[in-house]
C-alpha cells in the first residue's frame, strides 16, 4: 500500500446526484448547512476520487449530521473527537480521502485539543468548520466564537468569554492550509472546497454559516449586499489586498508591523500588500482582520508544504520492512535471552 | 522453607539445599535495585528455577535520596518446585540504606538473613529515615535476624580505586557488590550478569570493568569473609520441557498483539497516551513496525481510543491501552464502539486509585469500571490474564473475539502483572487459534447491521469497497438497515441485541479448570493477578488435607457458562480480591450464591499466607 495515494483508482464520471444519500435531510428550513451540503456534493465529482474511497467523519452538533447526507462512507462519532478518529483512520487507510465536518462548538470547544493536534501533525484531511457562532442542536447557548457579551439562554446578562478566532487558532497550531468562505457564496465555497481537498496535509476551512433559528444573520456584514461591497476582501495569490466599491477602493497595507486601511489611490503601488499564500506570518495578520475597522478576508490565507504525519509514519514502516523484512512472531519470541529445559 | 543440610564437597563452607527462597533488594531509588533484582532473576532462570518477581518503586522519577518514600525494591521468589508468587515473607533482605531497612524490615522472617550496607548508616541518612539512633547498634536486631554488616561502599571503592572514574561513578557500582554477594549466598551463576555487562557497556570499558570487578568482589567476599557460615543451593525446578524466556506482562500484551496482527494479516493501530503502568506497551509496540503495527502517542486518552476506533472503522485492528484514570476518560468513546459495533481492544493496566491514587502500585479495582463504567447499557467483553506470560494469550484472544463478534473487548491487567516477570514457555505461534477476519465485499442484500446468526456480528466493511458505501454513528439505529431510529421498540431490541452479542462470546470459553476436587468444602474464586497467591494458598490447604479447590476466571464478561454449576458444588465460596469486593458482588448477583470476599487494598499483591488464613477460617466454619 503506497502512502497517501487517494487518486490511485480511476474515478468514474460522477454528477452531484451520485453523492446524494437516500436519507431525509433534517436541518431546519433555511439553515446555511443546506448550501454547504449542495456545494460539497457539487465539488465531489471534481476530486477524481472513486466515491467508495471518500469518507466523511463528524462529531456532534448540527454540522455533524453531514455524513448521513453524503452517499459515501461516513461516521457520525462523538462530540469533538472527529479529528482524532480521522487520524486513526488515515493511519490505517492512507488510500482514503477523508473529510472532517465540525462546528464552532464541536471543533473549538469540546474538541479544541484534537483540532490543535490534528493541525500540528498535518494529517492529510480536509476539515470543514461550520462557524455559526452559536450552539444550535442544544437550542441556543453561546459558543466559543460568539462575540463578547453575547446574550443567550445560558448568558442572560451577556457572556464573559472573549471569542476565539478560528483562522488565528488554526494558524497558531501550525496548520498548512487555512481558508475562509461563506455559505451564501456558492461559487467561492466550491472553489475553496476544491483547493482544500487537493491540499497535501491538514486543510482547514472556516465556513461562515447562518443559523437562522438561534443566531440569524450573525455574518450579516458579508451577507448584506451593501455591507458586503464595503467589507469583503477577496484574497488572491499575487494580487494586492484591495476591497470596497469600485469608485472607492481601499487597500490594506502594512504600517510598520501593523495592518492599516488606506484609500488605494492615495498610496503608491509599491506600498500595496501583495497576498502570498506561502507567507504564514502575513496570514496570521490577515486572520485577525475583521469589520468594522478592517475588511473581512475571504479565500486562502495560507497554503504551505510540510511533512504529513501518516506519510512519515508509513515511510518508517516501509523502511523497517525493506531493511529487515516483515515481522515474524516466531523469531521474535525466541530472540534475546532464552534457555532450554529438557 | 524446608532445609536439608548436605555437606558440600570442595567448599569449606557448608552448602544447604533449599526448595525455595524469597529475596528482596531494597535501597534508594538511585541505588539500582531494579537492575540488581532483574539480574538476580536472570541468574536464577539460568539456574533452572521457577520464579516470580515483584518490582516496587516510587512514582517519583528521582525521589530525594535517603527518604522513606524514595525507597525502591525488587523481590523475587525462586524455587525447585512451581513458584506461584514473589513470596510473602522474606528469607533474605538486602538493605542499602537506613530508609530501606525501616520500610522493609517488617517483612523479614525472624531468623532471616539481613545484609546491610554499613557506610550508608550515617547521621544524615539516619535522620532522613527517622532513626534517632543507629539501628545497627541495637543488639536486638542481631538477636532477631542473622545480621551481616558489610561496608559495601568501602569495599566497592577499594575494588575500583585505580580505574579512571569519578567517586560518584565508582559509588554507583555498589549494587553489583550486593548482587555478587547474594549470588554467592544462593549459588547463582554469575555468567549471565557478566555477559550482560559486556554487552551493555561496550562503549564504556571502564564502567564495564568496574561493574565486573565489583560483582566479583562481592562474590569473593561471601566466599572468603568469615562471617558467612553457609550458603544455599536451590535445585532446578521440574518444569515442562521447552524453550523459555523471561516475560513481563506488558511485553506479553504487546507481543500478543503482534502475533494477532501477523495471524490476521490486518494492520494494527495502537493509540495511547503515556501513563503508568501502561506506557511500556506503547514503547514495545513502537519497536516493531515490521509487523505493520502503527502506534500513535495521542494528545490525550480520548484521542488515543478515538484513533483506535477510527482505525477499526477503516478495517484495521484498533487497540488502546491505559490505566484506570485513562479508561475513565475513554468511556464515552468505548460506548461509541459498542453502538457502532466495531472491534476494539482496550487494555486497562490497573493501579491504585481513585484519581491519581498510587500510580506505580497494583490494584484490581477497575472490574466494575470495565463492566459498567459507561453511560447507559453499554456491554463489553472483559478478559483478565492470570500471570505475566498469560498476558500474551489474553491479548491475542481479545483481538480474536473483537474481530469475530464486532465488539469492544477490555483486558484487565494490573501493575503487578505488568512489571512482574516469570519464566515463560515460548509457544509455537501456529498453535494459536486462527483469527479469521472476513471483510464484506458483496453488495448483494447488504445492510450495515445485517447480523451473523451465530455471533450476531454485523459485517465489517472496509471503506474503499465499491457499492457498500454506508454511514454509521453514535445515534441509535434501526437494526439491519442501520438508519437512524428513535423508535421505542427498536431501541429496546437493540439494547438486548448488543447484550446478547456479548453473552454469545460464552461460546468461546473452554470448560473451567478446577484446581482441586470437583465438589467439597470450599471453592476459592479469583481473577487476574491474584492467581499465584490463591493457587499457592489453595495447594497448601490441599496438602494439609482440606477439601478446597480454586477456579481462576480469565473471562469476566461473559462469565464461563459452567461457573454457576461449579459454584453450587461447594459448601462455601471465597473470593479474594485487591478491591473492596467487586467480583464477589457480581457472583452473588449473577448466581444467588452466598460467596464471601477476602479484600485488602494496599497497592500490593495479596499474600498467599493471608489467603491461607481466610481459607482456614471458612473451611472450619458452618455454611
Amino acid at each position: 500500500m503506497s502512502p497517501s495515494a487517494p487518486e490511485a483508482k480511476e474515478a468514474p464520471k460522477y454528477t452531484k446526484k451520485d453523492f446524494e444519500s437516500d436519507q431525509d435531510v433534517r436541518w431546519c428550513p433555511g439553515c446555511g448547512d443546506y448550501a454547504i451540503l449542495a456545494a460539497v456534493q457539487k465539488t465531489m465529482p471534481d476530486l477524481g476520487v472513486p466515491k467508495e474511497n471518500i469518507v466523511f467523519i463528524s462529531g456532534i452538533g448540527c454540522s455533524s449530521r453531514f455524513p448521513y447526507y453524503m452517499n459515501t462512507y461516513g461516521f457520525h462519532t462523538i462530540h469533538g473527537r472527529a479529528p482524532a478518529i480521522a487520524t486513526g483512520l488515515r493511519l490505517a487507510r492512507p488510500d482514503l480521502k477523508v473529510f472532517v465536518v465540525t462546528g464552532d462548538g464541536d471543533g473549538l470547544s469540546i474538541g479544541g485539543n484534537h483540532m490543535l493536534h490534528v493541525l500540528r501533525r498535518n494529517v492529510n484531511l480536509t476539515i470543514l468548520l461550520f462557524n455559526n457562532r452559536i450552539y444550535g442542536l442544544t437550542k441556543g447557548q453561546y459558543s466559543p466564537t460568539s462575540e463578547f457579551g453575547k446574550i443567550t439562554k445560558s448568558t442572560p446578562t451577556g457572556s464573559a468569554d472573549r471569542p476565539v478566532n478560528p483562522l488565528a487558532f488554526a494558524l497558531g497550531c501550525g496548520a498548512t492550509f487555512v481558508a475562509r468562505t461563506v455559505d451564501r457564496n456558492i461559487q467561492h465555497m466550491e472553489e475553496m472546497l476544491r483547493r482544500a481537498a487537493h491540499h497535501r496535509g491538514a486543510a482547514f476551512i472556516e465556513i461562515l454559516q447562518n443559523c437562522n433559528v438561534y443566531n440569524d444573520l450573525a455574518w450579516n456584514v458579508i451577507y448584506d449586499k451593501e455591507s458586503k461591497l464595503q467589507y469583503e476582501l477577496r484574497l488572491e495569490p499575487g494580487k494586492p489586498l484591495l476591497f470596497g466599491p469600485p469608485d472607492d477602493r481601499r487597500a490594506v497595507i502594512m504600517d510598520g508591523v501593523v495592518p492599516k486601511v488606506v484609500r488605494a489611490r492615495e498610496v503608491p503601488e509599491s506600498a500595496l500588500w501583495i497576498h502570498d499564500e506561502k507567507n504564514v506570518n502575513a496570514a496570521k495578520l490577515l486572520a485577525d482582520l475583521f469589520a468594522p475597522d478592517f475588511p473581512v478576508p475571504i479565500g486562502v490565507l495560507a497554503a504551505v508544504d510540510a511533512p504529513v504525519y501518516e506519510e512519515v509514519m508509513l515511510e518508517q514502516e516501509q523502511k523497517a520492512i525493506s531493511d529487515r523484512g516483515p515481522g515474524d512472531i516466531a523469531k521474535l519470541l525466541t530472540s534475546g535471552d532464552t534457555w532450554k529445559i529438557s | 522453607m524446608s532445609e536439608t543440610a548436605t555437606p558440600a564437597t570442595g567448599n569449606r563452607k557448608s552448602l544447604k539445599e533449599l526448595d525455595r527462597a524469597v529475596i528482596r533488594f531494597a535501597g534508594d531509588s538511585g541505588d539500582g535495585m531494579q537492575l540488581t533484582g532483574e539480574q538476580f532473576t536472570t541468574e536464577s532462570a539460568w539456574a533452572g528455577n521457577d520464579l516470580a518477581t515483584l518490582p516496587n518503586f516510587p512514582a517519583e522519577i528521582r525521589a530525594p535520596a535517603g527518604t522513606l518514600f524514595g525507597v525502591s525494591s525488587f523481590q523475587l521468589q525462586f524455587g525447585s518446585h512451581r513458584v506461584y508468587t514473589p513470596g510473602d515473607r522474606l528469607d533474605c533482605l538486602v538493605a542499602m540504606n537506613p530508609a530501606a531497612l525501616k520500610v522493609h524490615l517488617r517483612d523479614l522472617k525472624t531468623g532471616g538473613l539481613l545484609i546491610v550496607n554499613t557506610q550508608a548508616f550515617e547521621k544524615r541518612n539516619l535522620d532522613r529515615a527517622g532513626y534517632a539512633t543507629n539501628p545497627l547498634d541495637d543488639p536486638a536486631l542481631a538477636e532477631r535476624y542473622r545480621l551481616h554488616k558489610v561496608d559495601m561502599t568501602g569495599l566497592t571503592l577499594e575494588a575500583v580505586k585505580d580505574l579512571p572514574l569519578d567517586t560518584k561513578e565508582k559509588d554507583r557500582t555498589k549494587n553489583f557488590f550486593a548482587l555478587g554477594l547474594v549470588s554467592w549466598i544462593y549459588t547463582r551463576p554469575l555468567e549471565p550478569t557478566l555477559e550482560w555487562m559486556k554487552k551493555k557497556f561496550t562503549k564504556n570499558p571502564s564502567i564495564a570493568e568496574a561493574n565486573t570487578r565489583v560483582l566479583k568482589a562481592g562474590h569473593a567476599y561471601g566466599e572468603t569473609a568469615e562471617i558467612f557460615g553457609e550458603h544455599y543451593a536451590v535445585e532446578a525446578a521440574e518444569m515442562p520441557p521447552g524453550l523459555y524466556r523471561a516475560m513481563t506482562g506488558n511485553r506479553a500484551l504487546a507481543w500478543g498483539l503482534l502475533a494477532a496482527a501477523q495471524r490476521s494479516k490486518v494492520p494494527l493501530v495502537y493509540g495511547a497516551y503515556p501513563i503508568t503502568p501502561a506506557s511500556e506497551i506503547l514503547h514495545e509496540l513502537a519497536l516493531h513496525k515490521r509487523f505493520r503495527v502503527r502506534t500513535i502517542q495521542a494528545e490525550d486518552e480520548i484521542a488515543a481510543v478515538s484513533a483506535a476506533i477510527g482505525a477499526a472503522f477503516g478495517g484495521a485492528i484498533g487497540v488502546t491501552g491505559s490505566s484506570g484514570p485513562g479508561i475513565a476518560l475513554k468511556g464515552e468513546a468505548i460506548g461509541l464502539a459498542v453502538t457502532a459495533e466495531l472491534p476494539l481492544v482496550i487494555f486497562d493496566i490497573q493501579r491504585g486509585g481513585p484519581s491519581t491514587g498510587l500510580p506505580t502500585k497494583t490494584e484490581q479495582a477497575d472490574l466494575m469500571q470495565a463492566l459498567y463504567g459507561r453511560n447507559s447499557e453499554s456491554p463489553v467483553v472483559v478478559l483478565a490474564p492470570a500471570t505475566p506470560g498469560d498476558c500474551f494469550y489474553v491479548a491475542y484472544e481479545a483481538v480474536r473475539i473483537a474481530a469475530k463478534y464486532m465488539v469492544p473487548v477490555m483486558v484487565l491487567s494490573d501493575g503487578f502483572l505488568a512489571n512482574g516477570s516469570e519464566p515463560w514457555l515460548i509457544p509455537e505461534p501456529e498453535t494459536l487459534p486462527p483469527i479469521e477476519v472476513q471483510f464484506r465485499t458483496s453488495s448483494e442484500g447488504f445492510f450495515p447491521y445485517l447480523r451473523d446468526p451465530a455471533t450476531l456480528a454485523r459485517p465489517w466493511v472496509r471503506p474503499g469497497t465499491p457499492g457498500l458505501e454506508h454511514r454509521i454513528g453514535g445515534i441509535e439505529k434501526q437494526d439491519v438497515t442501520g438508519n437512524i431510529s428513535y423508535d421505542p421498540e427498536n431501541h429496546d431490541h437493540m439494547v438486548r441485541t448488543r447484550a446478547e452479542k456479548v453473552r454469545r462470546v460464552a461460546q468461546e470459553i473452554p470448560p473451567t479448570t478446577i484446581n482441586g476436587p470437583a465438589t467439597g468444602d470450599l471453592l476459592v474464586v479469583g481473577w487476574g493477578g491474584t492467581y499465584g497467591a490463591i493457587t499457592a494458598a489453595v495447594e497448601r490447604a490441599q496438602t494439609e488435607g482440606k477439601s478446597v479447590a480454586s477456579v481462576h476466571l480469565r473471562h469476566l464478561n461473559p462469565l464461563p457458562p459452567d461457573l454457576g454449576h461449579i459454584l453450587r458444588e461447594y459448601r462455601r465460596v471465597l473470593v479474594p480480591e485487591i478491591n473492596s469486593g467487586q467480583l464477589v458482588r457480581v457472583l452473588r448477583a449473577e448466581y444467588l450464591v452466598d460467596a464471601v470476599g477476602f479484600n485488602r487494598v494496599r497497592g500490593l499483591p495479596l499474600a498467599s499466607e493471608e489467603i491461607s488464613e481466610a481459607v482456614n477460617q471458612l473451611v472450619g466454619s458452618p455454611a
